[in-house]
C-alpha cells in the first residue's frame, strides 16, 4: 500500500484496520544472485539500489536478529557533508543528495531534517582549519558558511562564550546537514526494497561461507545453507568476525561509542551544534530530549556498553560549551560497536575472494553515508567497478599508501 | 573497568593509556618481504570477540606498560602483567 494522505484519511476512517505490514517476513530461498549479509541501513539499503537501479529480481538480506537491531537504531541521527578530503566529500555530498530526495523515492516519512549543522571554533589557528575545510566544500559545490561570534550569538545566545578556555570564537556552518529518523529510515529501505521483490531473512546468522574454487558460493546460516552468485558484507561492528569466517583480516578494530539522551525539554536547540575543544555534540530531538555524544572509549570491545569515564568526559563538554544542561537529566544511554578502521574513513570494496564484496569501517560516521553506502555497494556489486565518488574507499590503499585520514592521527583506530 | 597493575593493585582503566593488540611483532626491515610484513604489522588485526591480548601503560600511576589480557565482550580483565622481562621468558 502507498503512504499518503489519501490513505491516512481512508484509515482514519475505517479504525485504522487496513494497514498492511509494511515488508514480508521472507522464509529463504535456496539461491539468490546476490545475498546481502546485514540488516542495517547500509545492507537493505544496498538491496533496494540492486533492485532499483541495476534491476536485480533475486536479492535476500540476511540478519542475524531483527532490522535496524545495531549500529542503525543506535547513533545520533546526524547527516552532514562537510569534508575535507577529496577521497571523502564528494562521496557524502552524493550521500545527502540522496537524503533529500529519500524520502519521496522511498514513499515514506523518514524526518529528514535540514536543521543545520554548526562546528564551533574557538581560537585563531582552528578558524583557519574551519575555513580550509569550507573552502573545500564549497569547491565541490557544496554549502558552507564560516560564522563569526556575532553571529553564532543570534543563532544559539546560551552558549558559554566567554569560557576562559574555550572561549567561543565562530563556527563551520552547514545549513543543509541536519538530523533524519534513523529506524524510519531502516524501516523504509525495508519496505521499498521488499516492494521490488527483495526477500529479508531476520533471525538468519551467517555462520560461514561455501567455497568452491577459491571463490564465495554461499552463505551457511542458522537458518540453513543460502548459495548464491555473490555476496556483499555490510555488517559495520562484526566485520572482523564475518571476514574472518572467510580466513580475511581487516585493517579494523571493533570499538564501543556510548550515545545519550536526555529528558524531553521545550524546543532549545534549533540544529546540529558541535564543540570545537572537546569531543561532543548535540541536537534536539522532535520529541523533545538532547540528543548528544562525543569519544569512543577507547579500547577494543564488542560489549554494546561503555564505562562510566567516557560518560563522564562527554558531560563535561556539555558542560563546558552549555552550562544551562547542568540541570538537565540523563534519561538513557547505550553503546554501539564501531568498525574503526585504521585511517578512520570506510571501505567499499572487492575483496581477495571472489564473489565477496566488503562495505565496512564506517567509524562512528556510518549514518550519514547510509543511502550513498547502499547506492555505492550496489554499483560495485552489480557491474564489479566501484562508483566513481566511492572509488578511494579501496581495502589495498594501506598497502599502496592512499590513506583518507581526515584526521591525521594515523594508524591508531581509538584515536580517530 | 579497573586493571589490577603488578606494581600498584586494581586501579581504575582511567589512569591507563590503551595502545592496542599486544601479539602484532615488528618485522626485521632487512626482510626481504618487509614491505608486506611491515603492512601487516602496522594495519592487520586479528580483533577478536572474546579475550583479547592487549597493551596498556600505566600513565597516571607506576608509568610501566603492561599487557593485558581482557575479554572484548565483557571487559572482564582475565591476566596483567609487565611487558618489560617478557621477551626474556619467551
Amino acid at each position: 500500500m502507498g503512504y499518503s494522505v489519501l490513505s491516512l484519511i481512508a484509515n482514519a476512517l475505517t479504525g485504522q484496520r487496513g494497514w498492511t505490514p509494511a515488508w514480508r517476513d521472507a522464509e529463504p530461498k535456496p539461491f539468490y544472485d546476490v545475498v546481502i549479509v546485514g540488516g542495517g541501513g547500509h545492507g537493505l539499503a544496498t538491496a533496494y539500489y540492486l533492485a532499483k537501479e541495476h534491476g536485480l529480481r533475486h536479492v535476500a538480506v540476511v540478519e542475524k536478529g531483527w532490522i535496524g537491531s545495531g549500529n542503525a537504531g543506535r547513533n545520533t541521527t546526524i547527516i552532514r557533508s562537510n569534508y575535507l578530503l577529496p577521497g571523502n566529500e564528494a562521496f557524502y555530498e552524493w550521500s545527502m543528495k540522496l537524503w533529500e530526495g529519500l524520502e519521496q523515492d522511498l514513499n515514506y516519512n523518514a524526518m529528514v531534517s535540514q536543521r543545520g549543522v554548526l562546528n564551533l571554533y574557538h581560537s585563531d589557528a582552528q578558524r583557519d582549519a574551519y575555513a580550509r575545510r569550507g573552502n573545500a566544500m564549497r569547491l565541490h559545490g557544496v554549502d558552507a558558511e564560516l560564522l563569526d561570534e556575532a553571529q553564532i550569538r543570534r543563532l544559539y545566545p546560551f552558549l558559554d562564550f566567554d569560557n576562559a578556555r574555550f572561549p567561543i570564537k565562530g563556527g563551520l556552518l552547514q545549513r543543509r546537514g541536519g538530523t533524519a529518523r534513523h529506524d524510519a529510515v531502516v524501516w523504509a529501505y525495508a519496505r521499498a526494497a521488499d516492494r521490488l521483490g527483495v526477500d529479508i531473512v531476520q533471525n538468519c546468522e551467517v555462520k560461514g561461507f561455501l567455497r568452491e574454487n577459491g571463490a564465495v558460493s554461499g552463505v551457511e546460516t542458522t537458518r540453513g545453507a543460502i548459495k548464491a552468485g555473490k555476496i556483499g558484507l555490510a555488517v559495520a561492528g562484526a566485520s572482523s568476525r564475518l571476514a574472518g569466517l572467510a580466513d580475511l583480516k581487516l585493517p579494523i578494530e571493533s570499538h564501543v561509542l556510548q550515545a545519550f539522551v536526555s529528558e524531553g525539554l521545550k524546543p532549545m536547540i534549533a540544529g546540529v551544534v558541535t564543540f570545537g575543544a572537546g569531543h561532543f555534540y548535540i541536537s534536539q530531538s522532535d520529541k523533545g530530549g538532547l540528543v548528544f555524544g562525543g569519544d569512543i572509549d577507547g579500547y577494543n570491545s564488542y560489549a554494546q556498553r561503555g564505562n562510566l569515564p567516557t560518560i563522564e568526559d562527554v558531560c563535561e563538554g556539555g558542560m563546558a560549551l552549555m552550562p544551562a544542561l547542568g540541570r538537565v537529566r540523563v534519561l538513557r544511554h547505550w553503546g554501539g560497536v564501531m568498525d574503526m578502521s585504521m585511517d578512520g574513513s570506510p571501505i567499499i570494496d572487492r575483496t581477495p575472494i571472489a564473489g565477496l564484496y566488503l562495505n565496512a569501517g564506517w567509524c562512528y560516521g556510518g549514518f550519514k553515508a547510509t543511502p550513498a553506502s547502499g547506492w555505492c555497494f550496489a554499483h560495485l556489486i552489480a557491474r564489479d567497478a566501484p562508483h566513481p565518488v566511492a572509488r578511494a574507499f579501496r581495502l589495498d590503499r594501506f598497502a599502496t599508501g592512499r590513506l583518507i585520514d581526515e584526521k591525521g592521527v594515523g594508524a591508531q583506530p581509538n584515536l580517530h | 573497568m579497573r586493571i589490577p597493575c603488578p606494581y600498584c593493585g586494581w586501579r581504575d582503566a582511567q589512569e591507563f593509556a590503551y595502545l592496542g593488540d599486544a601479539t602484532v611483532e615488528r618485522p626485521d626491515p632487512a626482510a626481504a618481504d618487509a614491505p608486506a610484513r611491515f603492512h601487516d604489522y602496522v594495519y592487520l588485526r586479528e580483533n577478536p570477540a572474546g579475550p583479547h591480548s592487549e597493551l596498556w601503560r600505566h600513565s597516571a600511576g607506576c608509568r610501566q606498560w603492561l599487557a593485558v589480557r581482557r575479554d572484548t565482550t565483557t571487559h572482564e580483565i582475565i591476566a596483567a602483567e609487565f611487558v618489560r622481562g617478557r621477551g626474556a621468558r619467551r
